[in-house]
């Protein structure tokens, strides 16, 4: 029998597919990885200890910076934690507002995803174009809304900062004429190809139990197979209210998570519509009047006591734990980070593949440093 | 140069073009920087952006990013450094080949940002390698990145080819990796960053209170010159600024000027 050799590579920090500063030290037999060990702390930022120091709402725009792609899916958990953490109520409006920016983020996080994955697979920029054209359109509505295409900071505690301005409805249903067609015309580009489906069926599969085991959550807690949905289970804000399907995968495999991916743009598109419906009808303004003076967001300070609050982020449960020991700044702050969790099962994932498909794997899990790292 | 002028116009009806080497030189390097694929935050995806369909970074030739530092010209800092990626940066600018420039993307790489008081964030990339064209913003647009592509692009145009020491004999210049010490990063022994902790009260909260912090926080002594703020490029326009340029413009004015006087 052939002796063999196992060989120590380092992929990363700095590699085109590593989605940022992250390093992985694979141990290959030939081209079939062993073992894999993953090494993060390239991009800490001190997310969590510069929070401690500072007042409730200056937090805000550096949760803005957590998951970069999506600000607004950031922001929405954070003020969740701090409302129940100090007793604030959030009118009707500007829940409706929150759901809708907060669906626009899914939108434009799962295109992006999409087309980065693909770039992984070979791809390279095409399908990426595809998603990050739309990207661009909904990044022009969260300027206009807040004045940031990124980093958008607009939800403050008990409401959001400003009220849709008149134009936002009309460009939006604008935006919405057209998504239909970029679902189909990604589908089409994408769901049969055949490079595609030879590069992700059956590969990287995550078994349900290894799942739940992993507490991982999100688009690939629901590949595997498990329908659990925040948006569901916790029926935070105005979801419940809503009328949206949970798309679940068969297999576990990376080619599910593309299509799950696929199918829910297309429930925030359902959800969109009837936001945008109903929006005209909500009572209640923009933000809850008690809070609606900036002296008051600064001067926030809650009771003693700790609070969690999560929303389902396009990656996964993203959870904001806090700690106050009443004074303005947080005792202790705490992220659970989708990326973060969802990133520990990719060991177990590789095992047993290619090195060219530990890329495609990492690609489907959908990573940001930014929030791994913190 | 009016004589010239003619000449070149009469040379060009007949296919063939006069250029200085100078020009000709950095008329080829503006043409087509490469910048690196290297992303480290945030930026990164704004970066990204620019280089897509809707702001199109292939207009100014720059649209080929490399995954390997060995190819490319043109480093574009996107995102915050950390104290533990800040050895390979400088490692990846080292292997650059000659010419190379660094585009300092975001507040982050030129300051620390927000994140300035991290204990784990380097206050601005230029400590370790020198930085050609800064560009503010958390995240800066596109548009920002674009016309950072163009400000570099000016300071190419106005180099000189006898005094750039890379067309010399002189070897590469490279700079010091740093390393891990017990403070913090270390050049030769000697702690570039120092920051003595997390400050325990933010200084956001007033300059009362700023005595309270703990430990020592260290500003590098020199004064950093920002290239955009030189007054080359900031009194003039960058098409002025560029040296070379006025005449490129003042050529093509001409040119389109001498268009409607009937030739031979």
């Amino acid at each position: 029998m052939l002796k063999t050799q196992e060989l120590q590579l380092n992929i990363g920090p700095q590699h085109p597919s590593t989605h940022g500063v992250f390093r992985l030290i694979a141990t290959i037999d030939g081209e079939t990885v062993i073992d894999l060990k993953p090494v993060f702390g390239y991009l800490h930022r001190n997310h969590e200890q510069i929070a401690e120091v500072s007042t409730y709402i200056q937090i805000m725009p550096f949760t803005d910076r957590l998951d970069y792609f999506n600000s607004m899916a950031n922001n929405f958990g954070y003020a969740l934690a701090v409302e129940k953490l100090a007793g604030i109520e959030v009118p009707q409006r500007a829940n409706y507002i929150r759901v809708l920016m907060a669906e626009l983020t899914r939108i434009l996080n799962h295109a992006a995803a999409i087309g980065f994955m693909l770039n992984d697979m070979g791809a390279w920029q095409t399908p990426l174009a595809f998603g990050m054209r739309e990207r661009e359109k909904i990044l022009d509505l969260f300027e206009m809304a807040s004045g940031a295409r990124m980093m958008c900071n607009y939800f403050r505690f008990g409401g959001i900062w400003r009220d849709l301005p008149p134009e936002f409805l009309p460009q939006l249903q604008g935006l919405m004429q057209g998504l239909p067609t970029f679902f189909d015309e990604f589908e089409r580009l994408l769901k049969q190809n055949e490079i595609l489906l030879g590069r992700s069926v059956d590969v990287g599969i995550l078994p349900k139990e290894v799942a739940a085991s992993y507490s991982v959550t999100g688009p690939m807690l629901r590949a595997s197979g498990i329908a659990y949905d925040l948006r569901r289970a916790d029926g935070y804000s105005v979801y419940p209210e809503l009328d949206f399907d949970i798309p679940v995968g068969a297999v576990g495999d990376v080619y599910d998570r593309f299509l799950v991916r696929l199918a829910e743009m297309r429930e925030s598109y359902r959800i969109l519509q009837q936001v945008i419906e109903r929006l005209p009808e909500t009572t209640g303004g923009h933000i809850n009047p008690a809070m609606a003076s900036m002296n008051k967001q600064k001067s926030l300070r809650p009771p003693p006591g700790d609070a969690y609050g999560r929303v389902e982020s396009p990656k996964g449960e993203l959870g904001f734990y806090l700690v106050s020991d009443g004074s303005d700044t947080p005792y202790r702050y705490k992220v659970r980070a989708p990326s973060f969790i969802n990133l520990t099962p990719l060991g177990d994932m590789c095992r047993g593949h290619t090195v060219a498909d530990v890329v495609v794997i990492l690609g489907s899990i959908d990573i940001v440093m930014g929030e791994v790292d913190r | 140069m009016t004589p010239l002028d003619v000449d070149q116009l009469e040379l060009e009806k007949q296919g063939i073009l006069l250029s200085t080497v100078n020009r000709f030189y950095n008329w080829g390097r503006r043409s087509s920087i490469w910048p690196m694929a290297f992303g480290l935050a945030c930026c990164a995806i704004e970066m990204m952006a620019t280089g897509l369909s809707r702001y199109d970074l292939a207009r100014f030739g720059a649209e080929m990013f490399r995954a390997s530092p060995r190819q490319a010209d043109l480093m574009i800092v996107a995102g915050t450094v950390t104290k533990k990626m800040a050895p390979q940066v400088v490692r990846l600018y080292n292997q650059m080949p000659e010419p190379r420039y660094v585009i300092s993307m975001g507040n982050c790489a030129t300051s620390g940002g927000p994140f300035r008081d991290g204990y784990n964030v380097l206050r601005g990339i230029d400590l370790l390698v020198p930085v050609d064209v800064y560009i503010p913003g958390c995240p800066p647009r596109p548009e920002a990145l674009l016309h950072a592509l163009m400000t570099l692009q000016a300071q190419i145009d106005a180099q000189k080819l006898g005094r750039m020491r890379w067309y010399g004999k002189a070897e590469a210049h490279d700079y010091a990796v740093p390393t891990f010490g017990a403070q913090g990063l270390e050049i030769d022994g000697q702690l570039i960053d120092p920051v003595g902790g997390l400050p325990l009260l933010s200084p956001l909260k007033g300059p009362n209170q700023g005595a309270a912090r703990t430990g020592l926080i260290e500003h590098p002594q020199e004064l950093r010159r920002f290239p955009i703020m030189d007054e080359s490029v900031m009194l003039e326009s960058p098409t002025q600024a560029a040296g070379i340029a006025p005449e490129i413009a003042a050529n093509d004015l001409k040119r389109r000027n001498d268009a409607e006087v009937p030739r031979g």
